[in-house]
């Protein structure tokens, strides 16, 4: 009976949704269409996560990406483009349940940096996706949001690339 | 930082890599201009030149007011003060991320199908 069709509901267009659950804490959310067993292989191992981590609309690249998935284990992404333009994002996984949780840090951005939690949880089929960003402080949490005057270093390094790409571009 | 850095960050990277987006800084660096102007400047049509503007403005690198029937864009971080702004782009940067993951799983999952075929033959 392999071609048997399984039932599936009618695929609705999956709704992704983000809320501000508290002062310190963000909330992303969302269905995918398969067992968690796939969506957490999708999220652990780095040839699937390159795949998806940086939507095509975004245009840039992942210039490389190490992960280590295990507790204790790190992770660093570098995206940019060419190597003269280039940042590095990175942290350490401090919980690593495999098909249901992984929980790890965010540490390019100083003490700031939130402590993401992920879960999964399949239901039909499905999997619920539930990832929350959980900062230090309500300051860091605005700060990340851009509503206070701190400005995150790496906002500034930002700003400075600017700077020099303008600059050179006004000399070309 | 965390996720809305990299998303900011992405943003920025991606519109800096094209040479006319590149240039429309430069220009908007000397003064402030309309999209009428800038796509006269760099010869394209107005549609292209508003996409241009459109991902700069979204990487927070220009901003841009409507007066009357003229759009003026500018040079600068456009600050998301509102949080709605800011939840709102966060949203659509995990849309497309969840919709590119969505492809990956299910491609998984055909495979799996396929190997699971194989296996019982």
């Amino acid at each position: 009976m392999d071609a048997r069709k399984e039932s599936e509901p009618t695929p609705m267009k999956s709704r992704t949704t983000v809320e501000r659950k508290s002062e310190r804490e963000i909330v992303v959310t969302r269905t995918i269409n398969g067992p968690a067993r796939i969506v957490f292989e999708a999220w652990t191992k780095p040839e699937l996560f390159k795949r998806w981590w940086v939507p095509k609309s975004m245009g840039v690249s992942l210039l490389s990406c190490e992960m280590d998935v295990r507790v204790g284990g790190t992770y660093r992404l570098v995206f940019g483009h060419g190597a003269s333009e280039s940042m590095a994002f990175y942290g350490t996984y401090i919980e690593v349940t495999p098909h249901s949780r992984l929980v790890w840090t965010n540490e390019e951005g100083g003490d700031g940096g939130a402590v993401t939690t992920v879960t999964f949880e399949e239901q039909g089929g499905k999997t619920l996706v539930v990832l929350r960003d959980l900062y230090p402080s309500k300051e860091a949490l605005d700060a990340a949001i851009g509503s206070t005057d701190g400005m995150p270093e790496t906002f500034e390094q930002l700003d400075e690339l600017v700077v020099t790409l303008c600059a050179s571009v006004g000399g070309s | 930082m965390v996720q809305y850095t990299k998303a900011r960050l992405d943003a920025s990277f991606a519109a800096l890599s094209d040479p006319t987006r590149r240039g429309v800084l430069e220009q908007l660096g000397r003064a402030d201009a309309s999209i009428t102007a800038l796509a006269e400047k760099f010869h394209m049509t107005l549609t292209g030149m508003k996409k241009h503007v459109g991902v700069l403005e979204q990487a927070g690198l220009v901003s841009t007011e409507k007066v009357g029937r003229v759009r003026t864009c500018k040079l600068g971080p456009r600050r998301l003060e509102d949080e709605t702004a800011w939840i709102e782009s966060y949203r659509k940067l995990w849309d497309a991320r969840f919709d590119e993951l969505d492809e990956v799983v299910e491609e998984l999952k055909r495979k799996e199908k396929v190997d699971g075929r194989k296996k019982r033959e």
